[in-house]
């Protein structure tokens, strides 16, 4: 059932003379972990902003085509009701806090929404739970370390219970650990809760273990589609500039002198294990 | 040189930022500083030009104290670029944003004119001479902000987070443009967490963890030590974690670049005529 | 800017902490009204001191006497200009003491003021205003302004350090050149604080901010019996307060310069 569904997708900014996406078709299933990368200026912070009715709603602009989400047509509803059903993480944590603890700020969308306390009150719970932050319910914003900041703002958009989760670039700000425990977060959410994950990144090496799918844009326009080790491994993935996992690209160098792992890695672990089975057959 | 002699940092919060910190930066080294967000690297980096004094100890650029030197004397010598170039941007065209330290550090009117050209033109700003910053995209804004630090030719260059929000073609050039500033003899030090982007430059590695060194060696070295590296929230390079996990196969386990570990593993497997 | 140390929340559980802020903005009121009842230099002593038991019980003595040192620079401001219209017209009964009085009135406000807010949270103080059926908008407007504001003070930090660091000199040069020197601090943080607010703006929209016109709230604010007590006693200590203006003859604290 998909849960996304793209039709001819052009949009143009406000005041700008070219569109920035072009022509783009595309059908997300629920449950997917979608990865979406390019490199800069290819247009994915506007693609991934269409799902929420951030496009066209609040910048305005002119948008053709299609945006079917969760079975509503972006462009006749709003944010607000769209917000219900795609949750978007943004890419600076302290943008994103209002409220002066996390409660309340994991509590501000179903404020929002008019909800009764106590439903309120077991959705704060279940999403502080889920992203392993009860511990820090009472803290200011500001007494936060990244990492925690970027929990809380998924904790956020989960307890509005959404279909879809949209991530544009979470980690950008934090370290290397505190990344890699946010995309383990979100592959919980994927797993468990079968949650539909589009994440925007850069940083390939530690996410793309999680996708079983991979989205590459250049230009406005959706380029490369398909699994992770399908995709990185092509010649043209490689030409358009973006980060190959460096386990793939290991395997792509062996290859070039003539060793053969049996499948593409997509974690150094699997590398490993590949390369010792060559080395110890 | 820079030398830092057991400096403690107290900020007037009260929070101590730095707790005993000693170390000596050579001309001409390519540094980098690492370590868990709150470390104390940027606290750091801000003692070298002076914008931020020890509390306890001292420390010296070409042989000055900075505590009797102001700011703008020590930036001419170190210029430091901050990690968010819009908290730099404020003028009409690239040209003049280019042109302000110049005009700050008192150089004439032709000198001025001369180093914007050759700033816009090391950076391939060119056609954006005439722009306002604010136009410019996130990746342009960056370089333009790297140009008006480098306009005034610092000996010491301290680049603060360089590669955030950066893709990977971007970082590739800011790779090669370092390997530029080292071959002008500059020192350049570079406060990163990106593990991977710091493994292809092979630089020195100082790794920082509340407010104190933890290590400080060379890449190879520092970056495969798998504890330390981790309990400053840092993860090892990518090829790194394979050869720990073939450590017991007799392969070497400070390998941190990639066509290195190509050349090792394809000569050992082709070796062993296994293929 | 001691004196805004004076305006920070202080974190602590004292049983003037757990008042309900209401109750405690009601003090503060009822402070100011009954400084501004008198002009006399012993019932504003009085009301001065008559703090300090709330002060100490609440842990804030050392803040608050930040925000009263801050302060202080103003209240000699107001002693001399009372004093020098006191001079220059010598029908009127401006002396030493009356001078003195309003001095104190001033450090009274400042002070009854500065004991509010180093004893609640901002969170309790916009749950405060929500309850007072102010607009969601304006609450959420000042409870966001609270949570940015040691973001801004750090961003603005952050500029100064950038500019320095190319040379600016902030200190240097006659008034004009000062004034000049500020632009390349201003426009990086006006330009930001756009920036940042289209970035809020953008999430609050992602939230589902505005969906319903009425909204619910996780916590609530309730009155227990000790908020009670205290509002009850407050209003009664304001009667007496207004008992006394009207009835009791003040003995005067009078000083002359002969």
């Amino acid at each position: 059932m998909s849960v996304i569904k793209v039709s001819d997708l052009t949009y143009t900014y406000l005041g700008s003379e070219k569109p920035t996406l072009k022509e783009i078709s595309l059908v997300i299933e629920k449950g997917e972990f979608v990865v979406l990368t390019g490199p800069s200026g290819c247009g994915k912070t506007t693609f991934c902003r269409c799902f929420n009715g951030l496009i066209p709603h609040f910048y305005g602009g002119d948008l053709k085509g299609n945006v079917i989400v969760s079975g509503l047509m972006v462009h006749d509803h709003s944010t607000s009701e769209l917000s219900q059903h795609v949750g978007f993480v943004f890419q600076n944590p302290e943008n994103q806090l209002f409220a002066l603890s996390v409660e309340k700020d994991v509590a501000f969308g179903l404020e929002n929404l008019g909800l009764q306390r106590d439903e309120i009150r077991s959705r704060v719970e279940w999403a502080l739970e889920m992203t392993g932050i009860e511990h820090l319910r009472e803290n200011a914003p500001y007494e936060l370390s990244g990492g925690q900041q970027q929990r809380v703002a998924i904790a956020s958009v989960l307890a509005m219970q959404p279909e879809v989760i949209v991530l544009d670039e979470p980690t950008s700000f934090l370290d290397p650990l505190a990344a890699k425990k946010i995309f383990e977060v979100v592959s919980r959410l994927n797993t468990q809760l079968k949650i539909t994950i589009i994440l925007v990144e850069h940083r390939l090496d530690l996410a793309v273990r999680y996708a079983n799918r991979v989205i590459i844009m250049d230009n406005g326009q959706i380029v490369l589609s398909g699994h992770p080790r399908e995709v990185f491994n092509l010649e043209k993935a490689r030409l358009i500039g973006v980060g190959i996992p460096k386990a793939i690209r290991l395997f792509q160098l062996l290859r070039e002198d003539g060793i053969e792992l049996t499948h593409v890695p997509v974690t150094p672990d699997e590398t490993a294990q590949l390369i010792r089975e060559v080395l110890k057959p | 040189m820079i030398k830092v002699e057991a400096i403690h940092f107290t900020y007037p919060t009260g929070v101590e930022a730095i707790r005993g910190v000693t170390i000596q930066i050579e001309d001409g080294e390519f540094v980098t500083i690492m370590g868990e967000n709150g470390a104390g690297k940027t606290t750091l980096v801000k003692h070298f030009n002076g914008l931020l004094k020890p509390t306890h100890g001292h420390v010296e650029v070409d042989g000055i104290d900075t505590r009797n030197a102001s700011v703008a004397e020590l930036s001419r010598k170190v210029g430091l670029v901050f990690q968010n170039s819009d908290h730099q941007l404020f003028s009409e065209t690239a040209e003049e944003e280019i042109a302000f330290g110049l005009r700050n550090f008192g150089f004439d009117a032709q000198t001025i004119s001369k180093r914007v050209e050759w700033a816009l033109n090391l950076l391939d700003l060119v056609e954006y001479r005439k722009s306002s910053p604010f136009m410019l995209s996130g990746g342009e804004r960056k370089r333009l902000a790297l140009a008006s630090v480098l306009a005034w030719d610092p000996q010491i260059i301290v680049l603060d987070e360089p590669t955030i929000g950066q893709d990977y073609q971007q970082k590739e050039k800011l790779r090669e443009f370092i390997t530029q500033l080292i071959a002008q003899k500059r020192t350049v030090i570079v406060v990163t967490h990106d593990v991977e982007f710091v493994a292809e430059c092979r630089p020195r590695v100082i790794l920082m963890s509340r407010g104190e060194v933890v290590a400080d060696g060379p890449a190879t070295r520092i970056l495969t030590d798998y504890e330390t590296v981790t309990k400053v929230s840092l993860l090892p390079p990518q090829v790194t974690q394979i050869f720990l996990r073939l450590s017991d196969l007799n392969l070497p386990s400070n390998i941190i670049d990639i066509y290195e570990a190509r050349r090792l593993l394809s000569a050992r497997i082709l070796k062993a005529g296994l293929r | 800017m001691r004196v805004f140390e004076g305006l920070k929340f202080k974190r602590a559980s004292t049983p003037i902490h757990r008042l309900d802020p209401r109750v405690k903005f009601l003090i503060s009121c009822i402070i100011f009204i009954t400084a501004v009842l008198f002009n006399e230099l012993l019932p504003l002593l009085v009301l001065f001191l008559a703090q300090l038991p709330l002060i100490l019980v609440a842990r804030v003595h050392r803040e608050w006497i930040q925000s009263l040192k801050g302060a202080s620079i103003f209240a000699v401001m107001i002693f001399v200009m009372n004093l020098v219209v006191g001079y220059m017209s010598p029908t009127s009964s401006y002396t030493i003491s009356f001078s003195l009085a309003m001095a104190v009135r001033f450090l009274v406000l400042i002070a009854s003021f500065s004991s509010f807010f180093l004893t609640t949270s901002p969170d309790d103080l916009g749950l405060a205003l929500e309850e007072s059926r102010i607009p969601y908008e304006f609450c959420f407007a000042f409870t966001t302004a609270v949570r940015f504001v040691p973001v801004l003070a750090n961003e603005a930090q952050t500029i100064v350090d950038a500019q320095r660091s190319r040379g600016l000199e902030l200190e240097k040069g006659n008034f004009m050149r000062r004034v000049r020197n500020y632009i390349p601090i201003l426009i990086p943080l006006i330009v930001s604080a756009i920036r940042r607010s289209l970035e809020l703006a953008e999430a609050m929209e992602s939230r589902s901010f505005g969906a319903k016109k009425t909204r619910t709230s996780l916590y609530s604010l309730r009155m227990k019996s000790i908020d009670y007590f205290v509002a009850i006693l407050t209003f009664a200590l304001f009667f007496f307060a207004v008992y006394v203006r009207m009835v009791v003859a003040i003995p005067r604290i009078e000083i002359f310069i002969p």
